[in-house]
C-alpha cells in the first residue's frame, strides 16, 4: 500500500489532533475534576418520594458556602422549582425522575445532564456571578415539555 | 462467455437492465415523495420555533417533529441508500440476479407496510415519542411492531446485496469486486449489524407496550437505540463518500485517488463504526467517567478515515487542476466545472463536511459535549452533516442516475435549475443551521416547541436567532419543491437518450490493489470484536446492575 509523503504527514497530524482531544478530555475529567455528570446511584422509580434523600427534596447547607440540592423531576416540573444561594456558592445536585427521561440544563453555565428514572444523577456547579439562572428540561418529555423550567437565584 | 459479454455490452448501451431500473426508480420515486412530506413538516417546525405559527392540538409540534424525523431519518434515507446501491450493483455487475431483484421488491413492500403502521400511529396521536422513542414513554404497541417490520425489510435488502455480491464473486473468481460494489458491501454490512441492537430493543418494547411485561430497562433500551442511531448516520455518510471517491473524479475529468486506499477507508469506517453510539450518552447517569472516556476515543477513531478522505479529495482536485494547467496551491479552484451540477452539489456537500466534521469532533470531547448536549446546536450539526453532506450528495447523484435509469438525458436548462436548487438549498442551510448552532450555544433546547419559559429574559434573547430557522426553512422548502420537480422530470419528462454512469478509472501507473482487501469475513470479525470491546462490559453492567425497571408512561 503506497502512500504519498504529504498524506503520511497529514494523517500523522490528523491522528495527533484526535488523540490530543481525547487526552485533554481525560485530563479535564481525572485531573481537574471536570468529568461529565455520571452519577451511578440507583433508586426504585416508583418509590422515589419515600426513599431518602428524595423524601425531602430541597436545598440544604452542607459546608462553608456549599449546598446540596435534592431534586425530583417529573412531567412537567422541577421540585424544588426555585432555589436561592449566595454568589460564589458551590451546589451539589442530586436528581432523579419519577416518570420519563428529562434533562437538566442551567442556561449560562456548562451544567447539562440527563435525568433518568431509576438512576440518581449527580452534578456540581459553582455559581460565581449573581443573577437569575434559567433552568430547563432539554429532553423531550411530553406535551408540556416546553413549560418545564425552574430558577436558580444567585445573590 | 462471448454471449455474456455481448449481453453485458447490450445492457450498457441500453442504459442498464430495464427490470432493475424499474425497481430502483420505484424506490427513488417513493423516497422523494417521502422527502417532500417530511420536509414540509420541517417547515412547520421552523415557523413554530420562530414564534410565527401555532400548531393545532390535534396536529401538534411533537407529532409533526416525530413524523419529520421518522420520514426523513428512517424512510427517505433508507429507501435512497438501497436504491442507490442496487443501481450500482446492477450497473457494475451486469444486472441484478433475479432472486436479488425479487428481494428488492419484497424489501420495499415490507418496509412500506411497516411505515404505514408507524405513520398511522403518529398521525392518530398515539406515538408522539420522536424517532428515538426512549422508554418509559410508551407509544402504541403497533408503532413498535411497525418499526420491527421496517427493520425486517431493511434486512431483506441487505441480504439481497450480500447474495448479489457472493454470486458475482463465484462467477468472477480471482477478481476484485468493483469499487462501488465494495462500498455497497460496507453499507449492507452496517445496515444489518448496525440494526441488530435496535431490533433487540424493539423486541423488548413490544411485549411491554402490549402490557404483557410490566417494566422496561430504560438505560439498556437507550444504549441499544444509539448503537443503531449513530451507525445509520454513518451509512448515509459512507453512501455519500462512495460518490466522492468514484463519481466526482470522473465528472471533473480525472482519475481515482487510489483504489487500495479507497477500499481501506471503507473497511475502517465499517469496523470502527458501531460503538460510536455512546457519544450520545456522555451526560447520562449510570455510566462511569472511565467508560465515557474510553468511548470518546472509540468515537474519535471514526474521524480518522474521514480525514483520509479529506486528503484524497483535495489531492484529486489538485491533480486534475494541474493537468488542466492550474498554477499554485489553490489554482485548481478555477479549473473545476462549477457550472456542472453533478460536480457542484457534491462539492458543496464536501465543503460542509469541514465544519460538520469539526463540530462532530468538538462535540465528542466529553466537556464540550456537556455545553451543547440536547441544545439546538446538535440539530444544526446534523442538518449540515446529514442535510447537506449526505443529502446534497444524494441530490447530486440524481442528475445522472435518474436519467441513466429512465433512459433520458439531463438538458442544459435542467442542469441550470439544478445549480439554482443547490444554491438555494445551501443558503437555506446556512441560515437555518447557522442559527441553530448559535442559539444552541446560548442554551436554546432542541425538541421543544415555541416557549417563553414564563417570560424569561434569557429565553427572549434567543428569539432573533430562532427567526433564522424560519428564514432558512422557507428557503429549504423552495429547494425541496425544486428537487422533487427535477427528479420527477428526469424520470418521466426529460428528452429520451442515453446518460453515462460516471465511474472514474485508476491512474495508468496505479499499483495493483492487494488481495487482502477482499477478505470481508476478516473485516466482519474485526468489526464484531470492536463492537464486543465497546459494548460487552457496559451492557452486562446495565443488565446485571439495573435499577428496578420502569412502567409505561403516556405524557402527551
Amino acid at each position: 500500500m503506497k502512500m504519498h509523503r504529504y498524506e503520511k504527514i497529514w494523517l500523522f497530524l490528523a491522528a495527533s489532533m484526535l488523540v490530543i482531544a481525547v487526552v485533554y478530555s481525560g485530563v479535564q475529567t481525572f485531573a481537574l475534576g471536570q468529568g461529565p455528570p455520571s452519577g451511578v446511584g440507583m433508586i426504585d422509580p416508583e418509590k422515589v418520594e419515600e426513599t431518602a434523600p428524595f423524601d425531602n427534596p430541597g436545598i440544604s447547607k452542607i459546608g462553608e458556602n456549599e449546598y446540596e440540592v435534592v431534586m425530583i423531576l417529573r412531567a412537567f416540573s422541577f421540585e424544588p422549582n426555585e432555589i436561592e444561594i449566595p454568589a460564589g456558592a458551590t451546589v451539589h445536585f442530586k436528581m432523579t425522575s419519577v416518570d420519563v427521561m428529562h434533562g437538566f440544563q442551567v442556561i449560562g453555565t456548562n451544567l447539562n445532564a440527563m435525568i433518568m428514572p431509576g438512576h440518581i444523577q449527580e452534578a456540581k456547579q459553582k455559581f460565581k456571578k449573581p443573577g437569575e439562572y434559567l433552568v430547563i428540561c432539554n429532553e423531550y418529555c411530553g406535551i408540556g415539555h416546553q413549560l418545564m423550567s425552574m430558577k436558580i437565584i444567585v445573590k | 462467455m462471448e454471449e455474456i459479454e455481448k449481453q453485458s455490452k447490450l445492457r450498457k448501451m441500453s442504459g442498464g437492465n430495464r427490470l432493475d431500473s424499474r425497481l430502483t426508480l420505484t424506490y427513488f420515486a417513493i423516497a422523494f415523495v417521502t422527502l417532500l412530506i417530511g420536509g414540509l413538516l420541517g417547515l412547520l417546525q421552523g415557523l413554530n420555533r420562530a414564534g410565527l405559527l401555532e400548531l393545532p392540538t390535534n396536529f401538534n409540534y411533537y407529532q409533526v417533529l416525530t413524523a419529520h424525523g421518522i420520514l426523513l431519518v428512517l424512510v427517505f434515507s433508507v429507501l435512497f441508500v438501497i436504491a442507490y446501491f442496487y443501481s450500482i450493483l446492477s450497473h457494475t455487475m451486469d444486472g441484478l440476479f433475479p432472486i436479488v431483484r425479487k428481494m428488492g421488491w419484497i424489501s420495499l413492500v415490507t418496509m412500506l407496510i411497516g411505515v404505514v403502521f408507524v405513520i398511522t400511529t403518529v398521525v392518530m396521536g398515539t406515538a408522539s415519542v420522536m424517532y428515538t422513542f426512549y422508554p418509559p414513554m410508551k407509544a402504541s404497541p403497533w408503532f413498535y411492531v411497525g418499526l420491527f417490520i421496517v427493520v425486517a425489510g431493511i434486512w431483506i435488502a441487505a441480504f439481497g446485496g450480500f447474495i448479489q455480491i457472493a454470486k458475482w464473486r463465484k462467477r468472477n473468481r480471482g477478481q476484485h469486486i468493483p469499487l462501488l460494489a465494495f462500498f455497497a458491501m460496507g453499507v449492507f454490512t452496517l445496515l444489518f449489524f448496525g440494526s441488530l441492537g435496535v431490533t433487540a430493543e424493539v423486541l423488548m418494547l413490544i411485549p411491554w407496550a402490549f402490557g404483557w411485561t410490566e417494566t422496561i430497562n430504560v438505560m439498556l433500551s437507550r444504549t441499544l437505540f444509539w448503537s443503531f442511531g449513530h451507525t445509520f448516520v454513518n451509512i448515509w455518510y459512507l453512501t455519500a463518500v462512495s460518490l466522492w471517491y468514484v463519481v466526482v473524479p470522473k465528472v471533473i475529468g480525472g482519475r481515482l485517488f487510489s483504489d487500495t486506499l479507497t477500499r481501506v477507508v471503507v473497511i475502517l469506517l465499517v469496523v470502527s463504526n458501531i460503538p460510536g453510539g455512546f457519544h450520545h450518552q456522555i451526560v447520562d447517569p449510570g455510566m462511569s467517567e472511565g467508560i465515557k472516556l474510553t468511548h470518546a476515543l472509540m468515537s474519535m477513531v471514526i474521524g480518522f478515515p474521514s480525514l483520509m478522505t479529506a486528503f484524497a479529495m483535495f489531492f484529486v482536485f489538485a491533480r486534475v487542476g494541474k493537468k488542466k494547467g492550474a498554477k499554485g496551491v489553490f489554482g485548481w479552484i478555477t479549473k473545476m466545472p462549477w457550472g456542472d451540477v453533478r460536480f457542484l452539489a457534491p462539492m458543496i456537500a464536501m465543503i460542509f463536511f469541514i465544519p460538520g466534521g469539526a463540530g462532530g469532533i468538538a462535540q465528542n470531547a466529553n466537556q464540550l459535549n456537556q455545553v451543547v448536549h440536547n441544545t439546538l446546536w446538535v440539530v444544526g450539526h446534523f442538518h449540515i452533516t446529514v442535510g447537506v453532506t449526505a443529502v446534497l450528495t444524494f441530490f447530486g447523484a440524481m442528475y445522472w442516475l435518474i436519467p441513466y435509469l429512465s433512459k433520458r438525458t439531463l438538458t442544459p436548462a435542467m442542469n441550470k435549475l439544478g445549480v439554482i436548487q443547490t444554491l438555494i438549498w445551501t443558503l437555506g442551510m446556512v441560515f437555518m443551521a447557522g442559527g441553530m448552532h448559535t442559539v444552541g450555544l446560548l442554551g436554546a433546547p432542541r425538541r421543544t416547541s415555541y416557549t417563553t419559559y414564563g417570560d424569561s429574559a434569557t429565553a427572549a434573547s434567543w428569539d432573533p436567532y430562532l427567526l433564522l430557522l424560519a428564514v432558512g426553512g422557507t428557503l429549504l422548502t423552495i429547494g425541496l419543491v425544486l428537487i422533487v420537480y427535477i427528479v420527477f422530470n428526469l424520470m418521466f419528462l426529460a428528452p429520451k437518450g442515453n446518460t453515462e454512469f460516471p465511474i472514474a478509472q485508476g491512474e495508468d501507473n496505479a499499483s495493483e490493489t492487494p488481495k487482502w482487501t477482499e477478505r470481508w469475513s476478516v473485516w466482519i470479525m474485526i468489526m464484531l470484536f470492536i463492537v464486543a470491546f465497546g459494548y460487552v462490559f457496559p451492557l452486562v453492567d446495565m443488565i446485571r446492575n439495573a435499577p428496578p425497571g420502569s412502567a409505561p408512561f403516556i405524557t402527551w
